[in-house]
């Protein structure tokens, strides 16, 4: 279980996060909601401790990860998988030695084990037979299952999910969220997913909340989510240009 | 008084007293040069905490040794063709910028004493470092800079894999190693380079030259030359490594950080070959 307990963080004079506080429960697939730039990828980061609070902390099973020492904290880490955005794979190294890398790094397996591994993983994500690629040879989407073949390599207890579907055409799209919903069930993993595409949110979500404003303003299921009477919660969930979320105009 | 600037707008009464002249024209440079004195102590602290996160991970150099290789491989085995041009050319020119100023005075058969010295204790090591903070710094602050500002850096840390470990020790490594053994290519070459204009010129036979060579050659002076390398190599990698990790910004600030570990060594380079000739000799 990872509890986020009163988190605050700013960048400079601008204020992120406002005092986040949720539970997210061991097999449950909890969607992060909210508007671009609300603090959705901020909010995942500081899950892995690659963002450190200004204030208040996370714990992951009752360990408290803004204070363990490195070692633990990599020991912690092992157990997450993240899917980065824009999948964050490194452009010197083929796919199968991307996919491979922890488990050289972190295991005593043998070469053979690992390429098999490597395999299954990206026949999970229905790639196979692409290990020799390099990463600018893949389109958005492969490059993105790609992530998600790393993410889970190391077979984790919890899967960071950011922005899996965006940028994404409407089969991709739906293709990754099967996926999300296949390795939750197959594996059983506690997943949490920051997006703000809202098919994807009914389809995967067994519990939504929404960020706003640095601060959780809604906690629910899909079908709450959809019956809100929050303006906010309204405006965003029915897309409507008017309400009480108005872009701001930027100062130059 | 208030009336003659209420004729010049809207501007208000306070701009003009000497209590906000103070205020805003003598405090701001000093809060300036305040901030920026508190910059470069952080940054250099920051430097030092990296080198002190890598030095630790030198225990566990055996299971990095592959990183380890494929750095020298690129750090040192790559630069060799550009370092030899160099070096040629550098040994030419000090033979005859040497000979210039030999003529009339001092006889020729001292010329390869001369331009020896010169290329073992400051042209050898000096030019070597340079090409490396152009060729090998600014490569390596590029390429990690893009993979901070690509989110791999992230990636690594999400895997539980050290940044400092994986990316900076080989690098920074492979920097003091490597950077010595160019040297030691550069000198050589150098030598070969000084001779041939010699002989091209001047008709100066090979025992004459290199006779002179080795009457004064001394292997302090080629030690203190490898000492300086030695440095160089390593600030060169640490500032690579360090302005890449400090990238922010996109392709915008990945060019940046390639032109500040550029200038940043090549000025420490300059100015560490000062420090460390007052040491030396």
């Amino acid at each position: 279980m990872i509890s986020i307990k009163n988190l605050h963080k700013n960048f400079d004079s601008k204020v992120v996060l406002r005092g986040v506080d949720l539970d997210i429960y061991d097999g449950e697939r909890l969607v992060v909601v909210g508007r671009s730039g609300c603090g959705k990828s901020v909010l995942l980061k500081h899950i892995l401790n690659l963002m450190q609070p200004d204030e208040g902390y996370i714990l992951v099973d009752n360990i408290a990860i803004k204070k363990v020492q490195q070692k633990d904290l990599f020991f912690l880490r092992k157990q997450f998988g993240f899917l980065f955005q824009g999948a964050a794979l490194f452009d010197s190294m083929t796919v199968e030695e991307n996919i491979a890398l922890p488990l050289y790094e972190h295991t005593d397996m043998q070469s053979e084990q690992i390429n098999a591994k490597v395999a299954e993983k990206l026949d999970m994500v229905g790639l196979p037979g692409i290990q020799k690629l390099k990463p600018a040879e893949l389109s958005g989407g492969m490059k993105k299952r790609v992530g998600l073949a790393r993410a889970i390599i190391m077979d984790p207890k919890y899967i960071l999910y950011d922005e899996p579907t965006t940028g994404l055409d409407p089969i991709m799209a739906a293709n990754i969220d099967k996926l999300i919903i296949e390795l939750s069930n197959k594996l059983n993993v506690t997943s949490i997913v920051v997006t703000h595409d809202l098919q994807s949110v009914s389809k995967i979500a067994d519990r939504v909340v929404m960020l706003h404003r640095g601060q959780i303003i809604f906690s629910g299921n899909v079908e709450d989510l959809k019956k809100s009477k929050n303006e906010v919660v309204y405006q965003f969930v029915h897309a409507e240009a008017e309400g009480p979320i108005q872009p701001k105009p930027r100062k130059y | 008084m208030r009336k003659h600037f209420k004729l010049f707008g809207d501007a208000p009464f306070f701009l003009f007293t000497k209590k906000y002249f103070i205020s805003i024209w003598m405090i701001k440079p000093i809060t300036f040069i305040g901030q920026r004195t508190i910059l470069f102590f952080e940054n250099t602290g920051a430097v030092f905490i990296m080198l002190g996160r890598t030095l630790r991970y030198l225990a566990h150099l055996w299971s990095n040794r592959q990183l380890v290789a494929d750095q020298m491989m690129e750090l040192g085995v790559r630069s060799i063709p550009l370092v030899l041009f160099v070096g040629v050319f550098a040994g030419a020119v000090a033979s005859v910028q040497t000979a210039y100023q030999l003529e009339g005075y001092i006889s020729y058969n001292y010329l390869g004493a001369a331009t020896s010295v010169a290329i073992f204790i400051e042209l050898g090591p000096v030019l070597t470092a340079l090409v490396a903070a152009g060729r090998v710094g600014a490569s390596m602050a590029a390429e990690i800079g893009t993979m901070k500002v690509t989110e791999q850096i992230d990636a690594l840390e999400s895997l539980a894999i050290d940044p400092i470990r994986y990316l900076a020790m080989p690098r920074i490594l492979s920097g003091f190693v490597m950077i010595p053994v160019l040297t030691i290519f550069a000198d050589l070459i150098g030598v070969l380079g000084a001779y041939a204009v010699a002989y091209i010129n001047l008709n100066l036979p090979p025992e004459i030259f290199f006779g002179s060579v080795k009457e004064f050659f001394s292997l302090l002076n080629v030690f203190s030359g490898l000492i300086k390398a030695f440095f160089f190599g390593g600030i060169t990698a640490i500032i690579g490594c360090y302005v890449g990790f400090s990238t922010t910004g996109g392709a915008e600030g990945v060019g940046q950080a390639t032109i500040k570990a550029f200038v940043l060594s090549s000025a420490l380079i300059l100015l560490n070959d000062y420090l460390l000739s007052m040491i030396l000799f």
